[in-house]
Parts: structure tokens; C-alpha cells; sequence
């Protein structure tokens, strides 16, 4: 079994692999939901951080934002969570677009539909962002049911992060923005694999020493 | 009186002493334990994440888990002036944040961390005077260490004070 916070010990190496795997997933979802909302949608380059717990929140963009958020544990040889998180504001209007909806609303509210269709944005990110992984590195990847809640991002990660606290004290994350019709935010995808998924998936690209 | 306020966050706790505030922002399925001593007018508050440090295969930090989390805080309540013998207990969070179908003992993480707070605080002989926990939203506290007030925020249901 690999000592854990060896996340730590990682070198340059293979930190840019583990990026371009991010960025080789994120890709694929971008395309995926480009077609979706029938728009272009524009990714960041993806972000990778290691940090403590504590300190997560506050780099997620503070722990009182409301948001709606779509999670996957992910089980199988690469165990890890897939998160997917939309500022409130965002979320609304995306929900509107996918449902061909008048854009209106002077208040922040969701409906059964509207859950229903942001779960579903949820689910053809994280399949196509999963899919990718797959081909990339032949590793199966195998995503529990997507749970959808919109509340502070503090109150959500808590729950999020149960697995990785298991066996962890830190989280590595790769974080990519989504946007769309110029710089409409579309939301942020993050990848947590959990530490003997990061040695499964650096096995498979070869830079595991 | 010039009031500070100390941030908690999640997997932290710390104690403070009158005037100084304790808050913690989103708590969901993490519980925040609140300790008050009302003679030396000291608080202490944790973040907890996890039930069982025992079931863990990393449990360095201590704050994680309401198992470390309690005598940790204790400890540090009591090098403020805290005696052990007059700690009351006020209880937050512990919510189930996802719905689930087929809600495995992982889902009901919530339900589990309260379980083990009630549990801890017991062999602690703490009482629990005042506890706002379940439901399926996050609770923001703030902490006053002058009476040991206890405010409680949510975005769908206000503000409460226990």
C-alpha cells in the first residue's frame, strides 16, 4: 500500500501528466457540452493544487458561495471523485438555455426539471471527461449515480471529501473553467483522484518512478 | 469591547477566550461542536469531518475526526482557564447534503457524525444543552465567548439564535 501524502513527493514530471490528463478529459467535455448547449465553450488550461483540507474552501472560492453542484464517486482501479460546481447565478442561466426557457427570472430558484437538467449536463461532462481518461490511459473508470444540491460550497465539500478523508490529509485537485458565448461562466470541473489512483494512472503513462 | 473573530475551517478547531468570536462557514454533513465554559468565558469550536479516526488509514490531523477532534479542543480550552467540570455543549450541522437512492453508510455521513458527537460528548460527561443538526441544508455559526450565544445562518432558512 503507498504511504499516504506521498501526493506530496510528486515531481515535475509527474505533475505535467497528471495535468495533461485533466486537460486531455476536460477537453473532451468541452466538446460534449459544446454540442449540447449548440455554443462554443471555451476551457481554461487546467489548474493542479495539493492542499490541506483546511485550507480548500477558501481556494474553491470562499466557503459561504452559493452554488450548484454535481458529484460522482468514482470506483474501480482509480478510485477519486469528479466534481462540478456552478456559481447559482450561472446555473440558472444555464438551466434556462438547456430548456429553451425565457431568460426572466428575477430570483434564484430550481425546479424538478430544472435539477433534472443540470444533472444531465452533469452526467454527459463527466462521461465524456471520464471517456477520455479511458482511451488516454486504457484505466476503467466507473462512476456512482451523480447527486445534485445547490447550497454554500463549504457545506457541500464536507460531504464531498468524506472518501479522500479517509486516507488522506491532503486533496489533489485539477480544477478547469468552462465558458461560453464569450465570458459567460459555465462552471469549474474538478478531478480529485485519490492517491493510489494517482499511482494507477502515473503507472499507465509511464511515470511512475 | 473590541470583538475579534477566529475562522474555523473545515478539519480546524481552536478555542478563544472573551471577547474573541469563533465562526465556521458551511458546515453540511460536518458537525461543528461548540464547548462553553460560562465561569472563565471560554469557547471552543471544531469542524469536524469524519466520525472515527480508528477507521481511517490517515489520521494525522486531528481536527478531522470528533473522536480526536474533542479531547484536542479540551485541552486547548483548558490552557485558556477552562475547567473541564463546567463544559456545556452546543451542537450544529451534521446534515445529508446529497439524496441518494440507494444511500449507502458512506451517504449517511451526516447522520454518523452526529451519532458520534452524542457518543463522544457523553464519555466526555459534557451536556449538550442546545443541538440544531440533519436536514439536507448547510448552517454557518458564529460563536459568542462572552455568553456563549450561539447564531446560526442557512440561506433557505435564516438566522436562528440557541
Amino acid at each position: 500500500m503507498l504511504a499516504l501524502d506521498d501526493m506530496l513527493k510528486l515531481n515535475n514530471v509527474q505533475l505535467d501528466a497528471i495535468k495533461e490528463v485533466g486537460n486531455i478529459g476536460a477537453g473532451n467535455a468541452a466538446t460534449a457540452l459544446s454540442k449540447l448547449i449548440k455554443t462554443r465553450v471555451e476551457m481554461s488550461v487546467p489548474d493542479i493544487m495539493i492542499l490541506p483540507f483546511s485550507r480548500i474552501t477558501a481556494t474553491i472560492g470562499g466557503p459561504d458561495a452559493h452554488v450548484t453542484a454535481i458529484f460522482y464517486t468514482i470506483k474501480g482501479q482509480a478510485p477519486g471523485t469528479l466534481l462540478f460546481l456552478i456559481p447559482i447565478i450561472d446555473a440558472r442561466k444555464i438551466a434556462d438555455v438547456l430548456l429553451n426557457k425565457d431568460i426572466s427570472h428575477d430570483q434564484v430558484s430550481f425546479d424538478e426539471m430544472d435539477c433534472s437538467a443540470l444533472t444531465e449536463l452533469g452526467n454527459i461532462m463527466a462521461g465524456s471527461f471520464l471517456n477520455a481518461l479511458n482511451m488516454f490511459t486504457s484505466i476503467h473508470f466507473e462512476p456512482t449515480v451523480p447527486a445534485l444540491c445547490i447550497d454554500m460550497v463549504g457545506a457541500i465539500l464536507g460531504s464531498v471529501l468524506t472518501n479522500l478523508g479517509m486516507v488522506s490529509d491532503y486533496v489533489l485537485f485539477i480544477k478547469t473553467e468552462f465558458k461560453y458565448q464569450g465570458n459567460h461562466a459555465l462552471g469549474n470541473l474538478y478531478f480529485l483522484p485519490e492517491a493510489e489512483a494517482l499511482q494507477v494512472i502515473l503507472k499507465s503513462l509511464g511515470v511512475n518512478n | 469591547m473590541n470583538k475579534t473573530c477566529l475562522n474555523v475551517e473545515i478539519a480546524e478547531y481552536k478555542a478563544a477566550k472573551n471577547p474573541t468570536e469563533l465562526v465556521t462557514i458551511g458546515l453540511g454533513s460536518c458537525v461543528g461542536i461548540c464547548l462553553y465554559d460560562p465561569v472563565a468565558r471560554v469557547g471552543g469550536l471544531a469542524h469536524v469531518m469524519l466520525p472515527d479516526s480508528t477507521q481511517a488509514r490517515s489520521s494525522n490531523n486531528k481536527g478531522k475526526f470528533v473522536d480526536t477532534a474533542i479531547p484536542a479542543l479540551i485541552a486547548d480550552m483548558s490552557k485558556l482557564g477552562a475547567d473541564r467540570s463546567r463544559l456545556v455543549a452546543k451542537i450544529v450541522g451534521g446534515a445529508e447534503m446529497f439524496s441518494f437512492t440507494n444511500a449507502s453508510d458512506f451517504m449517511r455521513i451526516g447522520k454518523r457524525n452526529v451519532e458520534a458527537t452524542l457518543a463522544a460528548l457523553k464519555a466526555e460527561k459534557i451536556p449538550i444543552i442546545a443541538q440544531d443538526t440533519g436536514k439536507n441544508y448547510g448552517r454557518s455559526i458564529r460563536f459568542c465567548t462572552d455568553n456563549g450565544q450561539l447564531y446560526i445562518k442557512s440561506i433557505a432558512h435564516g438566522e436562528k439564535i440557541m
